[in-house]
């Protein structure tokens, strides 16, 4: 067991639990306080709930097991529990063995399926933001509040975003606007958008002028390949706006 | 003790703690070896404990202490603890020592002493072994008790699982030794202890004999709810005895009566006796040190118009010492007798304040991380388990660490100097000390990298002790290699650590009070007695609220003088500003700097200030039940009163009057207790049984709840043949105008489940206990001020026991009914508790917003407002922008929780100190594989 301090269980970040499993850990244990006893006005252990009720279905669809994740609320008072909880885990973790080999994964793939979820986790956050701030008042309606079918549905309909070379007018509007600084262009250079970069929240989408579209939105599906870099450029007639390339 | 008001001199004597103070780290190292085994007194002898030792896990300071049961105190032998100690703490040659100080003013908060049940031996206390307290018990659920936190019996140490709790033992009785009046707390306490017991064993059967459940405090009602509602909870309501233990088994017999069964006798595996609150001990001895009355049951003689002050001028009380009263009640009054000191004494703030200098802050941005890293070995408490000297030599293998080394402890004051001259020497930027817990000691660590010229966010602590050596004390070179862990990630994230500054914003020393009853009207004069400009604004046309309508109290006080003269003093006071007919229209700002738009007789006004209090009191229930509105015999307990203070002669001249309790309460919509209707009817009947010898008074009631001192009232009442009759809820009394032999007569109708017959009342007079509801405005103020309301739609306070006073959202603060249904005393009370964190604030200059709290990186930032929903303390807005709307932190209304940044998608909004880069890199650190 090794222990990250943070002031307030809601802070654990869904990136944080799958940066965990990436490295190989065996089980990732979130502790907050009791539910419904915040010393504060937050309650954040909801927002941690939710997190760790989503990232299990989330292990779940990558093949490991969700058991490898906990959450318990207990307060500063309660050492005697702490302890109990914290062995029985150690239990459970050592009876699931180390990482992927209960599973049947070999770890490079292993890792390469978590980092690949990781790269989701802007689009989850996004996609299920109010869920995540919700506040769940009975133990029953955590079993279901994320389901596999929900968590499948969304990453099979993962979007993606792309810009049409033929239809980008390379006026940097996008390139501007992108929060992650994920779009490659300049003046008179078709805009690309770096997938490995992308978050995929659609600034882009919503920033490209209407009467260009060229900003399209694809889900589930395959994203063409970028232009090639030596065919970027826009030769300019005139004043004009539109161009050809 | 003896001056007066203003300057007093007192004469302590400080006992010896044979320990020295300044030395001592707490480590316990001298307990371990410590010979001595005897009883602890904290834990009700229920478990040995040495002669030096913590006197337990909370105390402050948190240090050791010996006791008489020292061998060396006592026969000069052993001082083993002497040889142990590496912080050379121990000095035998201690010796009392007397202190003469001058202070001018005293505050008496001397507690309670519970209720010694071996005073009346029918309780078997002391002679059965598994008859205990309810404070043996509290030892038994605590995780720090004698079993830690295991439920053991006292005759065989097994698990019980029928368990009986007998109430009212010292209360609510007139016997020798036994108390008259009602402790208040102990139906509330021991349904948290069934609710614990059923935590720790679902199987158990908890049985409450009781004598009326008394829930009479803010949530108590569902909370007795959620105890009733568990499996194998009985309540039972039954005088009970204690006949005899088996002498095999040692369980307990109980005899006990019910209308259905009769009585009967049951066995149970442990009983515990809810025992009730005592004056402190010795309290004839305080009464005589400080020249102070007592009243009748030998708690401190107040006045229900100022209970936190004594007879004596200058000496203030709170606390228990003022009668049997619960957390919030004792925190109200604390609050409170401190803004009554500050009223005397407020000319002198801050004449012995002293600033700290430190030396200025050296940039450090420019330069790679250069890390120290001291290793502590806490005595032996981490030193026998980890070896340190081998993490020493790790460090040092650790990227950026240019400097380890070995300490005996951190924390004494001489090492955490060698860390400062260490720090300026090598030209350190961070420094990590792998020690202890960061709760206790990161402020003094942090401390001294100020006095080295480091910003103190550049200091990160690993925790090998609490986290490492205590827990793995028989794995040693786990243990060690957990620690080199431990600091290698500490390592990691110091290399990512950035200095903040803590930054200042400036006080408006202004405050505005909201309501001008008795809770705003006490809150406003306090705080202008201590020299604050406070503006009070009332709806109505005049001041007074509720109290307008109240006439005397329950002890015989006149309401209406008293508040002629505390309206007098308002608006005579110099620096209170009046607006009535008033409403808030817009109210903006934050923390030291609102700015509040009022509409009143006096036009619009913008008042800038510092703090806000919310004053605004309650309404009272206006009934659809009894006949209520549809026929004018019906009344309510206000307007009964208003009645009597008239002089009507249809009330003087009735024949027979009934009062219904908990109208509008205690029900599925309105499930709360109001608190004040038991006494407040009890109140009426003795008034009228004064007034007219002849009439018949009946009172119908669920649980009379005359909680505390007021028990003595009801019993008068039931003395002077005033007729308590007890309803159900499911078959509440049905009211009927009827004519009976030419006369018209209000006909109530209810089951009798002592005598197990119906009865008819033929009242002249119908008096309703309407619930105490929510002010009208309550939401709308609530709004205005970015407060939150508790499920019954009251004012939700920051913490229900710890801050009743204050609000989540900072420099709002809470008084008066507003909070919940509440006594006069009570009111008052919380009006100067108010007053007191109010002054908190406004002496200060300015407020310090930490460094920790969250930033937008506005670029990334892509308007979507995820932080927003997030935040429960309104600390972020979206902003236009030319780039679109982006989120902006205001910080000093941020808390540091982190929730925002859990949920933005991009990354754009950061809490600082906590950033996803330094806990990253912890994780990564943490899973590296190590040496």
């Amino acid at each position: 067991m090794r222990l990250i301090r943070v002031m307030c269980s809601g802070r654990v970040d869904l990136s944080f639990v799958l940066r965990a499993f990436a490295n190989g850990a065996d089980g990732v244990f979130i502790g907050g306080c009791r539910l419904n006893e915040c010393n504060y006005t937050t309650h954040g252990n909801y927002h941690a709930l939710n997190m760790v009720l989503l990232c299990k279905k989330i292990l779940e669809r990558i093949g490991l097991n969700p058991e490898r994740l906990r959450v318990e609320f207990m307060s500063a008072g309660e050492g005697i529990l702490f302890a109990e909880v914290m062995n029985d885990f150690g239990k459970k973790i050592k009876e699931l063995g180390p990482l992927g080999k209960n599973e049947g994964i070999d770890p490079a793939d292993l890792k390469s399926r978590v980092q690949e979820a990781a790269k989701l986790v802007p689009y989850i956050k996004m996609a299920k933001s109010d869920k995540l701030a919700q506040h769940l008042y009975k133990t029953e309606e955590y079993s279901e509040f994320f389901t596999s079918a929900e968590v499948d549905a969304l990453f099979r309909e993962v979007v993606s975003y792309h810009i049409a070379p033929d239809k980008c007018q390379a006026c940097m509007i996008c390139f501007k606007k992108c929060p992650v600084e994920a779009i490659v262009g300049a003046k008179n250079q078709i805009h690309v958008i770096d997938q490995e970069k992308c978050i995929k929240c659609g600034t882009c989408f919503e920033a490209c002028p209407s009467r260009f579209g060229a900003v399209q939105k694809i889900i589930g599906g395959p994203v063409p390949p970028p232009i090639p870099e030596e065919k970027r450029k826009i030769a300019r007639t005139g004043k004009e706006k539109s161009g050809t390339h | 003790m003896d001056g007066e008001a203003g300057s007093f001199k007192v004469t302590l004597v400080k006992k010896p703690r044979y320990i020295i103070e300044d030395q001592c780290t707490g480590c316990t190292v001298c307990a371990e070896y410590c010979p001595v085994n005897y009883p602890d007194p904290f834990n009700r002898e229920l478990a040995p404990n040495k002669a030096v030792h913590i006197y337990f896990s909370q105390a402050v300071p948190l240090v050791t202490y010996i006791d008489e049961s020292c061998l060396y105190l006592k026969e000069k032998k052993c001082r083993i603890c002497e040889g142990v100690c590496k912080a050379n703490a121990i000095d035998f040659s201690q010796t009392p020592e007397k202190e003469e100080i001058n202070v001018g003013a005293i505050i008496l908060s001397p507690g309670l002493e519970p209720f010694n049940p071996k005073l009346s031996p029918e309780y078997r206390y002391g002679e059965f072994a598994n008859v205990v307290t309810s404070m043996d018990f509290e030892r038994l659920l605590c995780a720090t008790g004698p079993y830690q936190g295991e439920i053991l019996r006292t005759s065989d140490r097994k698990h019980p699982r029928k368990i009986a709790w007998i109430q009212c033992v010292g209360s609510r009785q007139v016997i020798p030794g036994g108390n008259s009046y009602c402790s208040g707390v102990c139906c509330t306490y021991t349904q948290k202890q069934v609710i614990l017991t059923k935590d720790h064993n679902a199987e158990a059967e908890c049985t409450i004999f009781h004598n009326d459940i008394r829930s009479h405090g803010k949530d108590f009602e569902r909370f007795y709810e959620r105890a009733e509602k568990l499996a194998g909870v009985r309540f039972i309501r039954s005088y009970v005895s204690i006949v005899k233990e088996n002498p095999e088994t040692k369980n307990v017999a109980i005899r006990y009566a019910t209308a259905e069964e009769g009585v009967q006798e049951e066995e149970f595996d442990m009983v515990v006796l809810s025992v009730g609150l005592n004056p402190p001990a010795g309290v004839a001895g305080i009464a005589r040190t400080y020249g102070i009355e007592l009243n009748p049951h030998d708690f401190c003689k107040i006045s229900p118009f100022n209970p936190m002050a004594t007879s004596r001028a200058g000496v203030f009380v709170s606390g228990a010492f003022q009668g049997p009263i619960d957390i919030p009640e004792s925190v109200f009054s604390a609050s409170g007798a401190g803004s009554q000191c500050g009223e005397l004494l407020g000319f002198r703030r801050g004449n012995l304040a002293k600033e700290r200098i430190y030396p200025p802050e050296r940039d450090v941005s420019k330069e790679e991380p250069r890390i120290g890293v001291f290793v502590c070995h806490c005595g032996a408490n981490i030193g026998r388990i980890v070896n340190v000297p081998s993490t020493v030599d790790y460090a040092l293998t650790l990227p950026h660490v240019v400097y380890a080394k070995e300490q005996i402890f951190s924390c004494a004051t001489n090492s955490a100097k060698e860390i400062a001259d260490i720090a300026k020497e090598k030209g350190l930027n961070r420094v990590v000390v792998a020690a202890c817990s960061p709760r206790t000691l990161e402020p003094l660590f942090r401390d001294t990298l100020r006095e080295a010229g480091i910003n103190q966010y550049y200091f990160e602590m690993a925790n090998i002790r609490e986290h490492n050596s205590w827990v793995h004390s028989k794995e040693k070179d786990e243990a060690t290699q957990k620690a080199r862990d431990i600091i290698r990630m500490s390592v990691a994230r110091a290399c990512h650590l950035e200095p903040l500054q803590e930054f200042d914003l400036p006080v408006n020393k202004a405050a505005l009070v909201v309501g001008g009853g008795i809770a705003g009207m006490n809150c406003a004069l306090s705080i202008a007695n201590q020299g604050h400009e406070t503006y009070l604004v009332e709806k109505e046309k005049e001041l007074g609220g509720i109290a307008r309508n109240i006439h005397y109290t329950l002890e015989g006080l006149d309401v209406k003088d008293y508040l002629r003269d505390l309206t007098r003093k308002v608006y005579q006071h110099p620096a209170i500003h009046v607006y009535t007919q008033a409403a808030i229209t817009e109210a903006t700002g934050y923390v030291g700097n609102f700015v509040t738009k009022v509409r009143s007789d006096r036009g619009e006004t913008e008042i800038q200030h510092g703090a806000a209090v919310i004053a605004i009191g309650a309404d009272v229930y206006k009934p659809t039940e009894y006949l209520y509105g549809a026929d004018e015999r019906v009344v309510t307990h206000l307007e009964l009163e208003e009645l009597i203070g008239k002089g009507d002669q249809k009330v003087l001249n009735a024949e027979r009057l009934v009062m219904i309790q908990c109208v509008g309460c205690r029900q599925e919509d309105r499930n709360y207790c109001s608190r004040i209707c038991c006494s407040q009817s009890v109140k009426n009947a003795l008034k009228l049984r004064e007034i007219n010898p002849k009439l018949d008074i009946y009172i119908l009631f669920r649980d009379m709840r005359t909680f505390g001192f007021k028990e003595d009232y009801y019993r008068q009442a039931a003395d002077r043949d005033v007729k308590f009759i007890r309803y159900e809820p499911q078959e509440k009394p049905q009211v009927a105008a009827v004519n009976e032999d030419g006369r018209s007569v209000l006909r109530v109708s209810l089951p009798d489940y002592i005598l197990g017959r119906s009865l008819a009342i033929d009242a002249d007079i119908v008096a309703l206990a309407a619930a105490v509801v929510p002010a009208a405005s309550t939401a709308e103020v609530a709004g205005l001020f970015k407060v939150n309301l508790s499920p019954d739609g009251f004012f939700k306070e920051a913490h229900v026991k710890l801050r009743p006073v204050e609000f989540g959202t900072d420099g709002v603060y809470l008084c008066g009914a507003a909070h919940y249904p509440k006594f006069i005393s009570e009111t008052i009370n919380q009006a100067y508790g108010a007053a007191g964190r109010v002054l908190t604030l406004l002496s200060h200059d300015t407020v310090v917003a930490s460094g920790s709290v969250c930033e937008v990186n506005e670029k990334k930032c892509m308007g979507c407002g995820a932080c927003i929903s997030a935040c429960t303390y309104g600390a972020i807005e979206l902003r236009g922008t030319k780039q679109g709307q982006k989120a902006v932190v205001n910080p000093v209304l941020c808390k540091g929780d982190g929730l925002c940044n859990a949920k933005c998608p991009t990354g754009a909004i950061v809490l600082k100190h906590f950033t996803d880069e330094e806990l990253l890199s912890e994780i990564d650190a943490a899973l590296e594989n190590g040496t």
